[in-house]
């Protein structure tokens, strides 16, 4: 997702290295729509903004299994209960496409995994937010996998070749993650007073950070002209951001629900709608790791990964064994 | 006597399927999560068939999600072992192992038997309790071959879910043991484990008996039920 | 934990009659554990039958350097194909 676009930044040199035929041939082929894959010759500067892009999109779903695995145990029918362990399972899976195809890049699960332990890497800011009643389950599904969806449909049709096909597997995957929260949501809105407040609370709390999932406006994300050329990304921010609000707005009015800006009002003009500034000061706060749960979120993954070696090492050293016996 | 085997049934896959959940996001790789929840997701499938039934059987108009959500500890009948808290993997393992090495001898057995709903369920299910058996023998040899601190920890997690066992076959279940021991010894060898010494069992999960473990799951799992006794979810 | 679990490349038998297609990669420790988490990570919404694994190491690629000399051959070799011949329109069966 994107802040992916925080920390971008060309390698200049590497690019004026590169054989400049080459180059130029790759830039016909990207701009001509082929594919590349990962033993085809590519600008060093591409392979390292996929790494960046590609760990980042798999650290956020591994990262965003957290916040809806805080209900996990606490779903309130053996169906939601279900619903939602497969759905935490799907972000895993995803998680684990999007490392592989990263991998194809030449870096390992494993040195990913470190740079987002040790704080190098960046995950969507939207997952440093705590899930406070069951009604986020039901938000984040409606609104924070709404948003996911906008940004990754396009990115089916990437330039790097296992990256889309990661993403059209996590595409069709994901066809049901939003459905199931809108449903939620509708479940809630129609319930009891004690429901309804709950899902009007949670809209009021998920509206403002969905919004900035779409990263930063256009006129400060300095390398989308880059990405857009070489088709690692297919919309600006601003116009992704656009048309989520214009789809989402109707289905909170079906849910009875309020979107939490004042601000907001259609344009028959623009046949859009108009919408109240964004707090970038908290946005970028929540970059910086100051987001309310970023530490107890990056904790969990560094509990979960370094407390746990023992079983990887074991897996090894058996296989290990195994082999020598065998020869 | 169907309708308290339903509800036992339903109770081990539900409880289990719950601590299974507990993992999700926590494995120690992301492909083990994968396949802790994928056991996970079957017991839990496996309860709301059984506990299906059990309601219906009890023809008190409640479902499924009432007795899974609505009664407290002293009705549930699920083993002592199911609730056992995660520990480490190595003690999950153990647990799965065990658990599972039974539980797919005695649907095989409910597969066949002439209470047709409880087989046609049984039929089913035997088939994820299969792979869940074989998913978790092949850890129990892992961790046992591994390294010094995995086969530690795996005599570790065997030796806290031990004394359980037993309660696994009463209530007409006896006749499971032989296969069983087999089939655990035979596991163990691979794995290079003695079997744990024989211990006095701790049961009374199925009349009701519980650790303290599972007042404490039914608390989390149960809250919004009891919290907003009319609420639809 | 210095070296990694290894890679292994993820082969899919969607149903009977079909090959085994290429689906993607889990990292496992050794055959069974790979299997296991191909048919956990990959076949979740029935999407196989039947699962291959390959340790990714196994596998030897051409040179993409080489797609000229190795492929484009092949280009002119119409003749390799049957509407490359010409059979009137009243003779059937051929």
């Amino acid at each position: 997702m994107d802040t992916v676009e925080l920390s971008k930044q060309n390698d200049v040199s590497a690019i004026a290295a590169d054989d400049a035929g080459r180059h130029a041939a790759f830039e016909a082929r990207v701009a001509a729509d082929e594919f590349i894959e990962p033993k085809d010759w590519m600008p060093e500067a591409y392979r390292k903004t996929l790494i960046r892009q590609i760990s980042q999109h798999a650290h956020s779903e591994i990262v965003g299994m957290l916040p809806e695995g805080n209900w996990l145990t606490r779903a309130p029918s053996l169906r939601r209960k279900a619903i939602l362990l497969a759905k935490i399972q799907d972000e895993c899976g995803h998680g684990l496409y999007l490392y592989a195809a990263a991998e194809t890049l030449g870096v390992s699960r494993d040195e990913m995994t470190e740079a987002l332990h040790a704080g190098r890497a960046k995950y969507s800011t939207i997952f440093n937010y705590p899930t406070l009643t069951w009604a986020d389950i039901g938000a984040i599904g409606w609104l924070v996998d709404g948003a996911a969806i906008l940004n990754q449909v396009p990115l089916q049709r990437t330039s790097y070749g296992p990256y889309a096909r990661a993403m059209v597997r996590i595409c069709k995957e994901e066809s049901f993650h939003q459905r199931q929260g809108y449903e939620s949501m509708m479940q809630l809105a129609n319930g009891t007073p004690a429901q309804q407040r709950m899902a009007q609370d949670a809209l009021d709390r998920w509206w403002w950070p969905s919004l900035m999932m779409f990263g930063p406006p256009d006129d400060n994300s300095p390398n989308s002209a880059q990405s857009m050329r070489w088709r690692i990304k297919r919309d600006t921010n601003d116009k992704l951001r656009q048309k989520f609000i214009d789809v989402t707005v109707p289905q909170a009015q079906a849910l009875g629900l309020t979107i939490p800006d004042p601000d907001l009002k259609w344009n028959p003009a623009r046949e859009s709608y108009d919408y109240g500034a964004i707090d970038w000061a908290e946005f970028y706060a929540v970059v910086r790791g100051e987001g309310p749960v970023a530490k107890d979120r990056i904790k969990a993954r560094i509990d979960a990964w370094e407390s746990q070696s023992w079983v990887r090492e074991a897996a090894m050293a058996h296989e290990a064994k195994r082999q020598n016996k065998a020869a | 006597m169907a309708h308290d085997l339903a509800v036992r049934l339903g109770d081990d896959a539900l409880i289990l399927g719950h601590r299974l959940s507990e993992w999700c996001g926590h494995a120690p790789t992301l492909e083990l999560d994968l396949a802790l929840t994928n056991i996970g997701l079957d017991l839990i499938g496996q309860a709301q068939l059984f506990l299906g039934l059990a309601a219906a059987a009890e023809g008190e108009g409640r479902d499924a999600d009432a007795l899974a959500y609505r009664r407290t500890e002293d009705a549930f009948q699920n083993c002592l072992l199911a609730e056992q808290p995660n520990g480490d993997f190595a003690r999950t393992i153990a647990r799965q192992f065990l658990f599972s090495a039974w539980q797919e001898l005695l649907l095989r057995r409910l597969a066949d038997a002439a209470d047709q709903e409880i087989a046609a369920i049984a039929g089913k299910a035997v088939k994820e309790v299969t792979y869940h058996a074989s998913f978790a023998a092949g850890w129990v040899v892992r961790l046992g071959d591994g390294t010094a601190e995995s086969h530690q920890r795996m005599i570790a997690g065997l030796d806290w879910c031990w004394r359980f066992t037993g309660e696994l076959f009463e209530d007409g279940c006896a006749a499971l043991r032989t296969e069983w021991d087999a089939r655990v010894d035979k596991v163990l060898a691979q794995a290079g484990l003695d079997a744990p010494e024989p211990v006095r069992g701790i049961t009374g999960g199925r009349r009701g008996r519980h650790s303290e473990h599972l007042g404490h799951l039914l608390a989390q799992m149960q809250y919004l039920p009891r919290a907003y006794p009319d609420a639809v979810w | 934990m210095k070296e990694g679990l290894p890679l292994w490349e993820v082969f899919v038998r969607a149903k009977g009659g079909l090959s085994h297609r290429h689906v993607g990669s889990v990292h496992a420790a050794d055959p069974k554990m790979a299997v296991d988490a191909a048919r956990d990570v990959y076949t979740r919404r029935m999407e196989g039958v039947s699962l291959w694994v390959v340790p990714s190491a196994a596998i030897t690629a051409s040179d993409p350097g080489d797609a000229a000399c190795l492929f484009e051959p092949a280009q002119d070799k119409v003749y390799r194909h049957p509407t490359f011949y010409v059979v009137p329109d009243n003779v059937k069966h051929i």
